[in-house]
């Protein structure tokens, strides 16, 4: 119980905490104190009334404490305090009013977590530390690196963020659009992390999936007027719901059409499906919302014969107005070779402006090599299946790639 | 407010050519007008070419000179400029600025200041 609520609610706990202490270690400190008294209270006390509440205003009584304690940095932060926090809230009426501003605190943190100065795989490290509450342990376990590496990453960030002084709040209007940008491209990040399973255990795997949709529903939430964010949630929603059909029991890889499509999570279809007609209500496309329409597509298909390749092929040809880069240039081409042949496609994905930029990634060799498989050129593809096996690293897409190379071979002799 | 220091990096080699250097240098006096109208600069300045720098170092009362600079590259400080902001995205804002009139590179870093507690007094 207390698990499922530090889950939920940690993260809103140090946000409300580093608005009014004005420092994120604080505030985490804070609230891990908090949630050791509630382990200790609650099982005789009973839940309070608003767990999130006492929480928040017992990490809050902790920090005062706290620094009162510390004499070195009490002039300070009790001035600081005496502007935010004059009157220190103590009864639960009051703990609950805390709640109030606590949803622009959590977007306050997506950003600072977000924020472009922190590289990639720092912003990543935080959002799952500051807001899914995850354990250093749990990120490190989750990103295959040492706990000691996982720790001092989060350590000098957050020490950028102070020292270098990271805003903590929402952009502003004419910076949003780009933050909003890279606050969706660290979640999708996190869940594709979850979801290709470079390395790692399966289980940490999809719980990375699970707090990326967490996250962005949140975000969802508390941007309801951007569609990208929609856009975001409702294709991982789609792409999470073929989860059990992707992988069989041993965990090789099941491509799409392959798929036992009974296997598919009719609600999460469902929630992604509502969310593409809102978008489309909207009107205002973008990368997002288009992946997500081009996943809705497949997940109307009883069958994979049955999928509407034109619909698809229209909405990449969208996409990739937006995004004119290779690797949309060869998802593409996988449609267009659904709609005009292997032929046609063959002729987009062998032009210099992707198979240039691609020559290193497996997935270019991979789709080649099928369409000059279905083209009736199978030494030409068992060549590009073995130069895709030459660059995947993921072992249930080298078993794939094995298995349609052995597949080949009687026919190539 | 805290203090950045905006370091320009520049390529080693001879300086570019004039036809390619004078707006340039227009775009900076530009920003440099912009940034003190805002109340924002502290302190700047511009250096000679890093083949004109000297490295000392002490050890052991020992005494070891060499020539410059002191990091390897093909790129070296060329210049720097010192705000004053409310924020790294304020301090970002001047540096995207600086960077579009130099079309150079810029690094910002913070300065140490009061409430960093370990450097009191400096």
């Amino acid at each position: 119980m207390i698990e499922r609520i530090y889950r939920e609610e940690y993260g809103r706990a140090v946000a409300v905490l580093t608005r009014v202490f004005g420092d994120i270690d604080i505030a985490e400190e804070a609230v891990q104190e908090a949630f050791a008294a509630a382990v200790q209270r609650w099982p005789h006390d009973g839940l309070p009334p608003s767990p999130a509440g006492w929480i928040i205003t017992t990490a809050r009584n902790r920090a005062v404490d706290r620094l009162r304690r510390e004499s070195k940095r009490t002039e300070r932060h009790i001035a600081a305090m005496s502007l935010d926090a004059a009157a220190p809230t103590e009864t639960e009426a009051e703990a609950n009013a805390e709640e109030g501003p606590v949803q622009d605190d959590r977007l306050r943190m997506i950003f600072t977590c977000c924020h472009p100065s922190l590289a990639p795989n720092v912003q990543v490290a935080l959002t799952l530390r500051l807001l899914g509450g995850l354990t250093t342990a749990e990120i490190a376990h989750a990103f295959v690196v040492s706990e000691a590496t996982m720790a001092q990453r989060l350590v000098r960030a957050k020490g950028k963020i102070r020292a270098a002084r990271i805003p903590y709040r929402v952009p502003f209007e004419a910076d949003l659009p780009d933050r909003v940008g890279g606050v969706l491209r660290t979640l999708y990040l996190i869940f594709n992390e979850g979801y290709t399973a470079s390395a790692g255990d399966r289980l940490v795997r999809d719980d990375l999936c699970a707090e990326a949709i967490r996250l962005a529903r949140l975000l969802a939430q508390l941007m309801p007027d951007e569609p990208e964010v929609l856009g975001l949630l409702g294709l991982m929603l789609l792409i999470d719901s073929r989860r059990a059909a992707r992988t069989t029991a041993d965990g090789e890889l099941v491509v799409l059409a392959e798929q036992d499509r009974r296997l598919w999570d009719r609600k999460l279809i469902e929630e992604g499906h509502r969310i593409v007609r809102a978008c489309l209500r909207r009107d205002r496309p973008g990368p997002y919302q288009l992946q997500a329409a081009i996943n809705a597509v497949h997940a109307d298909a009883p069958a994979a014969e049955e999928t509407d390749w034109r619909q698809i092929l229209a909405l990449y040809d969208q996409l990739l107005r937006f995004t004119p880069t290779p690797v949309v240039a060869l998802h593409r081409a996988v449609a267009l070779a659904e709609v005009e042949g292997p032929a046609a496609a063959l002729a987009v994905v062998e032009a210099p402006d992707v198979a240039g930029p691609m020559a290193r990634q497996h997935l270019l060799h991979a789709v080649r090599a099928d369409l000059l498989r279905r083209s009736g050129r199978p030494a030409e593809a068992a060549d590009a299946y073995r130069a895709a096996l030459d660059r995947a690293d993921n072992a249930a897409e080298r078993t794939f790639l094995e298995g349609r190379l052995a597949d080949l071979h009687p026919s190539i002799g | 407010m805290t203090q950045y220091l905006l370091s320009i990096y520049q390529p080693d080699g001879p300086a570019p050519d004039p036809e390619f250097l004078e707006p340039v240098m227009r775009d900076v006096e530009t920003w440099n007008r912009e940034v003190r109208a805002a109340n924002a600069w502290v302190f700047s300045g511009g250096l000679h070419p890093a083949s004109t720098s000297t490295v000392l170092r002490v050890k052991d009362g020992d005494e070891l000179m060499t020539d410059g600079p002191f990091t390897e590259g093909k790129e070296h400080l060329g210049g720097f400029t010192v705000i004053s902001a409310p924020d790294l995205d304020a301090a970002l804002g001047w540096a995207r600025k600086l960077a579009a009139a130099t079309t150079l590179p810029i690094e910002v870093r913070p300065l140490f200041d009061d409430a960093d507690g370990s450097c009191e007094g400096s």
